[in-house]
């Protein structure tokens, strides 16, 4: 297990290292993309794009800028962002929070909803709930979220705002929660329903799947057998395997979304995430905010998958590391 | 228990119809018999095809039915309802008497679910945009599927160090945030000044053009293709079939295309329509953040964006691409799911 852990803290050091690399090519080997100039605003004059290019030291060789970058990044820790001449990483310290209060929010509703709603599927077959269930899951992973929320915002904040149903509902934006956790529940209900539709779809059928492949395995027959009740069968025998799958699944999408996959979600209700702050910072062409906000990414992801493939290893023994 | 009657369940072909012998039905033509008798998945892939059909009409509809060109701004057009001519958008209706409202759902030929913030009819838009949408969607998954496939046969069957090297490759797409990847990629080809368009050899891409975010959303997904595919490959190189064929001595291009090829086929034509709904997807959320399709170019994504700053006016304009993106994501859905049932009804994962 020790040998394990070790070469995936490499592995995820090397991914991290050639991700900077990557993004680094990508921004600055493009043709036509010239940082200093979109800096400069409309109609610049060579020389502010001088002062410019010296001023942020894009105007030294590839090699050094990437050094200096990660110099500033990891070393000396001040790494200025472009667009707002401040500090990067209280930036995304400062956002880090509201992302995860989103998605440890959504997470929880979905993993809840999607195991009712598979396990009902699943022990409801060959009744009319089964297929209805799964037409609804199905349902659920057809619709663009930004656009399910464009909806609900338009009826919890417009149309039907004014009765008692949604009355409740904030203007949109996010409160934190120590500033007053009424108001970061209220402002964060909807963003975690619409967020958890997509994966209560899509998590409920791999659930019902599972179940009904591990259905016909030896051992659920086996322990049928042996006359326990139909319920212990399920629970003790039969969902322990099929949440494998479900677990590792769950833990990928997790990373994704604290990654910053979010960031759909975090536009339409406005909550100032990392996802928005990685948004804001592409199309602003922010190459320090963008190295910051991919290096947090990448590493969240590369940590997620690393941590499933370590409980996957845990829970199977039968898929332990060689 | 019931006997097990080949000829009955149409598996075989007996002698009357082959005239004289007993042959066995290709497992192609027994999946297709197969998907014939899923009347759900038959009845999705109806609902795709009408709504591809739609969408190609859209030239038709402007000119005929909805009689402007949804591309031109019509900010002081008028038009006639029932004998009343009106101005498609309309001053003074807001709270104070202040700022401009465009003109809601007529319900008629004209500005059928009304116009958005430019005049514009929208309904007409949202089958132009139907045409993008639709074209980046199939064009990306057809692209993702092929390059996933060539690569996962090139690395799986060679194994080694060549192995290696693609699926790290791949390993590093997609350790990538997928957004991540294709919004810095549309960005950084799409921030370009005017009068410096990409050239890709002969092939000029002007910032309108929907190849740029067809490429982007095509290339970001080959990871997710590859890996089933490759490991397939990797299980089928095992298999006797290939053993025998190497002892008749096959060589490997043979291998490849003669053996393996067909087997992993089957993987590939079902994922197409799940790829194809999943790229749909990731093309409205690109297009809808300003990164995807742009203007003078609609798709459901921007339409969606154009509704966003009157959604609590005329909520209509965000309303109705929505809806078609999910009517075809789903029949793409169910479509995909009978197609698996039909290729491959021994997989225990059935969603029946």
């Amino acid at each position: 297990m020790g040998t394990f852990v070790v070469r995936r803290l490499l592995g995820l050091i090397a991914v991290m290292f050639a991700l900077t690399v990557l993004v680094f090519l990508i921004f600055f080997e493009t043709p036509g993309v010239d940082p200093a100039r979109l800096m400069a605003g409309r109609h610049p004059d060579p020389q502010t794009i001088a002062n410019i290019k010296h001023e942020f030291g894009l105007d030294r060789p590839l090699p050094v800028q990437y050094v200096l970058m990660m110099k500033h990044m990891f070393v000396s820790r001040d790494l200025i962002s472009y667009s707002t001449r401040t500090k990067v990483i209280p930036e995304i310290i400062a956002a880090t929070p509201v992302t995860l209060s989103l998605v440890i929010g959504a997470a929880i509703i979905w993993v809840i909803f999607s195991i009712v709603l598979g396990l009902g599927a699943a022990v409801l077959r060959g009744t009319i709930w089964d297929p209805l269930l799964m037409v609804l899951a199905l349902i659920g992973i057809s619709m663009p979220v930004f656009w399910l929320g464009e909806i609900v915002n338009l009826f919890t904040q417009s149309r039907w705002h004014n009765f008692f149903l949604f009355s409740w509902v904030p203007p949109l934006g996010y409160t934190p929660l120590t500033q007053d956790p009424f108001l970061w529940f209220k402002g964060l209900v909807f963003p975690w329903l619409t967020l958890s539709v997509l994966y209560v779809g899509f998590y409920a059928r791999v659930l019902r799947a599972n179940l009904i492949e591990t259905e016909s395995e030896d051992y659920v027959r086996t322990a049928r057998s042996k006359g326990i009740s139909e319920r212990r069968v399920l629970v003790r025998h039969n969902l322990r395997t099929s949440m494998i799958t479900f677990v590792s699944l769950f833990g990928l999408d997790f990373g994704i979304l604290v990654a910053g996959g979010a960031l759909l979600v975090e536009v339409v209700f406005g909550l100032p995430g990392v996802g928005l702050l990685t948004y804001h910072s592409l199309t602003g062409l922010d190459l320090p905010v963008i190295m910051a906000t991919v290096i947090y990414g990448a590493f969240f992801i590369s940590l997620a998958s690393a941590l499933v493939d370590l409980l996957y290893a845990w829970l199977d023994p039968r898929v332990r590391p060689t | 228990m019931a006997v097990f009657e080949p000829e009955a369940e149409g598996l075989v072909l007996d002698a009357e119809e082959t005239g004289g012998d007993i042959v066995g039905r290709s497992p192609w033509a027994l999946a297709g018999r197969r998907l014939m008798r899923n009347k759900l998945a038959l009845g999705a892939l109806a609902l795709f095809l009408a709504i591809v059909a739609v969408s190609l009409s859209a030239p038709f509809y402007a000119t005929h039915v909805a009689k402007t060109d949804p591309f031109k701004s019509n900010v002081t057009g008028t038009v006639t309802i029932d004998g009343k001519t009106v101005d498609v958008i309309q001053q003074g209706t807001g709270k104070l008497g202040l700022g401009e409202t465009p003109i809601g759902p007529t319900w008629h030929g004209q500005f059928f679910i009304g116009a958005d913030g430019q005049g514009r009819d929208v309904a007409a838009r949202v089958l132009y945009g139907g045409r993008a949408s639709l074209f980046i969607g199939v064009g990306s998954a057809f692209l993702a599927c092929l390059l996933a496939l060539i690569l996962a046969l090139v690395a799986g069957y060679s194994g080694g160090t060549i192995d290696l090297i693609i699926s790290r490759l791949m390993d590093l797409i997609w350790a990538f945030p997928l957004y991540l990847l294709a919004i810095s990629l549309a960005t950084v080809l799409l921030a370009r000044p005017l009068d410096k368009p990409l050239k890709v050899g002969p092939v000029t891409l002007n910032p309108g053009s929907l190849w740029i975010p067809l490429v982007i959303i095509g290339l970001v997904y080959v990871p997710y293709v590859f890996r089933p595919i490759r490991g397939q490959v990797l299980s089928l190189r095992e298999k006797e079939f290939v053993e025998a064929a190497v002892a008749q001595g096959a060589g490997s291009f043979r291998l490849v295309f003669r053996e393996i090829l067909p087997n992993v086929l089957s993987t590939v034509i079902v994922l197409l329509p799940l790829m194809i709904a999943t790229t749909i997807l990731t093309e409205a959320a690109l297009s809808y953040l300003s990164i995807g399709v742009q203007p003078p170019q609609a798709s459901w994504g921007t339409i969606i964006e154009d509704g966003q700053g009157l959604l609590y006016t005329r909520p209509w304009v965000a309303i109705a691409p929505g809806i078609m993106i999910v009517l075809t994501v789903l029949a793409l859905n169910v479509f995909g799911d009978g197609l698996r049932d039909a290729l491959d009804p021994r997989s225990k994962v059935r969603m029946k």
